[in-house]
């Protein structure tokens, strides 16, 4: 049911039954590392090439919550999927393995969310009885194409983030026992004309805010009404900012329960990943793995989660065009 | 020892001012090697790396401003001892170890590592 302006409401509260992560070596050193099913410590997962490395991640990210959920492949109806990578070619190659109905998503770094919106809205609308959602991302397949060959030893600016590598899956069924998805922001396309790739979380960052309030509004709701808000892949220069214009915004949302899955997947001293994770994977492997277990332990009760996303290509940063961004929330309470 | 000295220094200096362009102008790192490369033989064909070269030492020959002052130098070279034909053929003469040495190394390296990204 719509509410508000952009909101979608689920009446019936789609269940995720089952959820799953997986991870590169990277994510293995993180704060997270306990909250995946599988950490490889190989990036490229024994496959001749990143892209089959990320199909496999979206793979056994898939084949885990099928597995967790006690179904088989054939018993899944419908699966949304997406990646960074052109064309989305790990998703539909997965997808070719899994062989179930697919719908491909491009959100950039918010297609967890988006494809958990879409996947409530179908089981939701009994248009299924559930669908499978997956989204990842992979290190050294986005530094291949979006920058620069990391042989090549070009610097960064310390507001750059590390993409993370991993997959994050999540199955949304009517009945079952788990966390359930109760409503969902879709974001409007949000550019304030800024075109430094290598600081997307200042790009997002007003992306993320204006779903935020388009969530409360559409909803009447207070933050307090949450235990975590967290934002998909800002950054800590992203997420400092985004906290900054909530306050402006006359939003305040508490220090302790607004949190960004880019800050909190690795550790402060993990240089390498500079301000943070981001890439599709970053709010994947943080929601569906992290967030849902400590929702399943009773530590969560109700969570918000921005899954944010730049909308932009080699090809437009080239041409020199800004960065559109894109922010979608998703409410899960247990 | 003060040829070190000097060497450091300059050498240091001409790093600054690359990072001066990668951080204040914002150029890419492709921008800012070739800027200094060309930046390089513009200096080179006036004659002013040259003492450059020989006050500062490596801090001059080795960054890759050097790169753009070889080049030139090895033109004007042939120009002067075979013609204007020369202008084409000795532009890789004085820089050819470099080139080959990217190249066959590059090769070598490729046999025994795997890439990274």
């Amino acid at each position: 049911m719509l509410k508000g302006h952009q909101t979608w409401v689920f009446e019936s509260k789609p269940t995720i039954i089952a959820s799953a992560a997986v991870g590169g070596p990277y994510e293995a050193k993180g704060n997270l590392a306990s909250d995946f099913d599988l950490l490889h410590g190989d990036i490229r997962l024994g496959q001749d090439s990143f892209e089959k490395a990320e199909q496999k991640l979206q793979e056994q990210a898939c084949e885990t919550a099928i597995k967790k959920a006690k179904m088989k492949k054939e018993d899944v109806q419908f699966l949304f999927s997406g990646d960074l990578i052109n064309q989305i070619v790990p998703s539909s190659f997965s997808a070719r393995t899994l062989s179930v109905p697919y719908l491909g998503l491009y959100g950039a770094c918010s297609t967890s969310m988006e494809g958990l919106s879409l996947a409530s809205l179908l089981v939701d609308s009994q248009f299924a009885k559930n669908a499978l959602v997956c989204a990842s991302s992979h290190n050294a397949a986005s530094e291949k194409q979006y920058r620069y060959p990391t042989e090549y030893g070009s610097q960064k600016p310390p507001t750059a983030q590390w993409t993370v590598t991993g997959a994050g899956a999540a199955l949304v069924a009517a009945q079952g026992e788990g966390p359930r998805v109760t409503a969902s922001t879709i974001g409007r396309v949000i550019d304030m004309g800024l075109t430094d790739p290598f600081n997307m979380g200042a790009a997002m960052a007003p992306a993320a805010v204006d779903t935020i309030e388009a969530h409360f509004r559409d909803l009447d709701r207070d933050p307090s009404y949450y235990d975590l808000i967290a934002t998909g892949d800002l950054g800590r220069v992203g997420h400092r900012i985004a906290g900054d214009l909530l306050i402006k915004h006359g939003f305040n949302i508490p220090k302790e329960i607004f949190t960004d899955c880019g800050v909190l997947i690795y550790k402060q001293d993990q240089p390498v990943v500079l301000a943070g994770g981001s890439g599709c994977g970053c709010c994947a492997v943080t929601t569906f793995g992290h967030f849902l277990n400590r929702m399943r332990k009773g530590e969560l009760r109700k969570i918000l989660v921005i899954a944010t996303g730049a909308l932009l290509s080699p090809m437009s940063y080239q041409q020199k065009e800004s960065i559109p961004c894109i922010a979608h929330a998703v409410s899960i309470e247990i | 020892m003060e040829k070190f000295l000097w060497a450091f220094i300059v050498g240091g200096l001409i790093c600054v001012i690359g990072q001066l362009m990668l951080d204040g102008l914002k150029l890419t790192p492709a921008h800012t090697t070739s800027t200094l490369v060309v930046v390089g033989a513009i200096l080179g064909g006036l004659g002013l790396y040259e003492p450059l070269v020989k006050f500062a030492g490596a801090g001059a020959t080795v960054p890759i401003s050097n790169f753009g002052n070889a080049i030139v130098k090895g033109a004007l070279k042939e120009f002067e001892s075979s013609g204007p034909i020369g202008v084409l053929t000795g532009i890789f003469s004085i820089t050819s170890a470099g080139v080959s040495a990217a190249i066959i190394f590059g090769f070598l390296g490729s046999l025994i590592f795997k890439p990274k990204g």
